[in-house]
This record gives C-alpha cells, structure tokens and sequence, in this order.
C-alpha cells in the first residue's frame, strides 16, 4: 500500500516549521515519529498535501525534571523514556505506560508528543496524563502557551491544537511523597491497542487517599477521567468496598463500543476490574515512597 | 508529486538517490538498491518481516519514507555476513534451528542484534520482551529465543576473549 503523493519538508528549526504550517493551513500535516500518521496514509485514510517533518529540529528530545515537573519534549521517542532511570524511579505511571505503549520496534521511534497530539483515545499517553494532570506545550507563530490536559482532548482525534501550533514539550507535576501510580492495559496481544486501561495516580495521607486522578484508554470516544471513579476513592482509605465502588463507577461512566476485542458490556467489566487493580498497585507504590 | 536527493549511508557504503517523497525505505532498500533480504509482510506496521537498524535502532521500514533516513545510517540483514563469516546471530538460528519458512529471519535477527547490543546478557523473558514487535508466522519462537541466546553466549565469549 503506497501513501498518496505530497510535498514533504524538513525544516531544521522551529521557526521555519511554524512558517510552513501557517503557509500551508490544514493541508499540511507533522510528521513526528510517523507511527500513527504513515499507517494512516497507506491506508488513504489521512491523505495531506503536505509533510512538515519535525525530526530534524534540534533540542525537542528530552526527559529532565525542572521547577517541580518532569519535563518530555515533544519528539522524544518512547523508547527513551523506558530506558529513563529517571522515569522508572521517579514516574512509574509513565514507566508502565511506556513499556506497553505497541511494540519495541514501534517504540524506537514513536514519540510521546505524537501519542497525544493524534487524540485517538485507543492510545495509552492520553489517560496517564489525564492521571497526572499533566499540561501541554504548544508553540505557534505568536509564541508559545500551555494547555492543562484536561482541556486538550476536544472529540475524536481532535485536539487542542491549532493547525499551525506544534506541541513541543510534556510537563508533569512530580509527585509528592506519597505519591504513587499505576497504568494497566489488557491487550490481546502485543502490539494491538487495549481492549481497556486504566491509569491511576493518587496521594496518601496516612491510610486516606487525599487526592486522585484516574484515565482510561480505548473505552470512550473522546480520552477521559473517571471522575466518579475518582469521587469513589478521595477522602477515604483504599478497602476492598472502597475499590469496588471506584470501578464500578469507571464502568459505568465510560462509553466503550463492541468491536473485535469485546462487547461493550465486557469492555466495562473489564474497566472495573482494571481500576481496582490500578488503585491497588498505586497504594502500594504510595506508601513504599513513589 | 516532490522528489528529494538524498544522502545516505547503507550498510558501510555511501548512497545518493532521487526519490519521491512518499517512497518507503522498505520499497528504497528492496527495489531502489535490490537488497531484498528486507522482507515485506503485513504492509500495516504490524509483523516486522521489514525489521532494519536506522542508526542502529530496530525500526519497521515499512513505516518510515526515505526521505527522513536522509542522513542517516541503514544496515539491512545484506550486513551481517558481509566478510563471507556468519555472524553470530545467524549462526545462532542455523545451530538451533531458528527458522523454518525463513520469511521472519532477517527481522528477527536485526531485533536481536539491537537487544544484545543493549543487553548483552538477556534473560529468555528479556529475548522475548525484544522481539515482541517480530511475528514468526510458523510460530517457532522457542527455537528462535535459543538462536538468540546461542549468539548471545558466543559473543561475551568473544568479548572475554578480547579482553582477557
């Protein structure tokens, strides 16, 4: 299957980037990491005129922890933040993701602002920075403005973004002491999308979950929080009655559809249990320190 | 329709082609430059048969253009025996059996070739973990995962050698 046929640019700064997209308009797409938008256009569902590829602009791969957040630019490939020391202690959420985001070879070069910027709620970043609270970079000809997570996801594949604005860097807050995480997927093999997941980053007081973010992947047109499930478990401490009432509540605020990997009945159950097993394993790395 | 000069190093030699710009390195490396080792499988970014190091990392050429390896260093499985001496992942899967219809070798081997210069000495959970993204359509993986650490044992031998 051979892509139909565009102009494709490679600027080596910002700068020229942003001129070719403002020039260009919505026939122009970024090409990052290519591992959602170039299957796409073998298929001829994505069919742009033109290509402005953005990995030859220097200093948008990186993973550093700066003024109270672990900062991601926009191209840094998944791979890197699997092998981040850095992430694996600090961020397990992200560490978790990472690690089940398609396949290794997919993960050499997908890029983390790639996952995000596609909005496709089958892809795994959308809900652990749903969890983190995460915020968005995004730099246009007039500059450069942040966008909170929550406000980044707009409707299917439909994001924040604006045609000429590229997302350069990923900002999360890093978690206090008792912090701790959990992303968990269900995928019928490597490599295809989840059939659910959920990812959760909570903070412990005492034996109290003082504050909790939850995410789910693939069970909703649009990314999104579980926030009933989330009302379920702040303020109180983690009991088994307490972690039934929170997936319970995910099942049945997401909007999964039928589709080969289940019914949208077993896509809810299986959202249930994955949010009790999250919040689990989140408690557990919250009180041993992460 | 925009077509690009592009420069390229592929396996050790010097390249410089004009290609269109939707042309994969999947069909640049089998048809541009004939080095068919490179096999075409699923076409969907999900098998990879069409597995090649892009400055050394293992990546699907079916879901890369030429263009953007401009500048770049490609080494397909036309490499490795290069000298006229099996590598030692490839005499990995010929000691151990590593292939039966042969479609899946050549990605096989370049993962493993990536994973063991990341991690030498891979546990068989870690073998695995490292072709997970490579499907084996006569399902042989066992033989596959012993092939990989067959060359594994022989090149820390090799290094101890050195060494030593």
């Amino acid at each position: 299957m051979i892509p139909g046929s565009f102009d494709y640019h490679a600027p080596t700064s910002l700068d020229d980037a942003l001129a070719l997209l403002t020039e260009h308009g919505g026939d122009a797409k970024i090409l990052a990491g290519g591992h959602s938008l170039i299957p796409a256009m073998r298929f001829r569902l994505a069919v742009p005129e033109v290509l402005v590829d953005i990995g030859r602009i220097p200093d948008l791969e990186y993973i550093r922890e700066e003024d109270g957040h672990l900062a991601v630019g926009g191209m840094t490939r998944e791979v890197a933040l699997e092998d981040s020391d850095l992430v694996n202690a600090k961020y397990p959420l992200l560490a978790d993701t990472a690690r089940v985001i398609a396949d290794p070879l997919v993960r050499n070069l997908a890029t983390v602002g790639g996952n995000l910027a596609h909005a496709d709620p089958a892809n795994d970043h959308p809900a652990t920075m749903l969890a983190y609270g995460a915020s968005v970079v995004a730099r246009g000809p007039n500059g450069s403005r942040t966008i909170a997570i929550d406000d980044f996801f707009v409707d299917l594949f439909e994001s924040a973004l604006e045609s000429n604005e590229i997302l350069t860097e990923i900002r999360i807050p890093t978690p206090p002491a008792h912090g701790g995480g959990a992303y968990l997927k269900m995928e019928r093999k490597v490599g295809d999308y989840a059939v659910s997941a959920v990812a959760v980053q909570l903070v412990l007081d005492g034996g109290t979950v003082s504050s909790a973010r939850i995410g789910l992947t693939n069970v909703n047109p649009v990314p999104m929080r579980a926030k009933n499930a989330e009302a379920e478990l702040v303020g109180k401490a983690a009991t088994d009655d307490v972690l039934e009432a929170a997936g319970r509540a995910a099942a049945g605020e997401c909007d999964p559809s039928g589709d080969l990997r289940g019914s949208a009945e077993y896509k809810r159950d299986v959202t249930r249990i994955l949010t009790k097993r999250a919040i689990r394993k989140a408690v557990e790395r919250a009180k041993g320190g992460n | 329709m925009s077509r690009h000069t592009i420069k390229l190093t592929v396996n050790g030699e010097a390249v410089e082609k004009e290609v269109e710009s939707r042309l994969l390195l999947v069909h640049f490396v089998r048809e541009v430059l004939d080095l068919t080792g490179t096999h075409i499988g699923c076409d969907t970014t999900s098998c990879g048969a069409c597995t090649v190091l892009l400055d050394g990392r293992a990546v699907k050429s079916c879901t890369v253009f030429a263009a953007q390896a401009d500048g770049r260093s490609v080494e397909t499985i036309e490499a490795l025996a290069a000298d006229g001496t099996l590598h030692p992942l490839q005499e990995g899967f010929w000691e151990k059996h590593g292939l039966q219809c042969g479609y899946c070798t050549p990605g096989m081997i370049l993962s493993a070739k990536h994973l063991l210069e990341k991690n030498p000495d891979p546990t068989e959970e870690e073998i695995r973990w490292g072709i997970s993204g490579n499907l084996c359509r006569c399902t042989g993986y066992n033989k596959i995962v012993e092939a990989i650490r067959y060359a594994a044992d022989k090149q820390r031998e090799s290094t101890e050698e050195v060494s030593a």
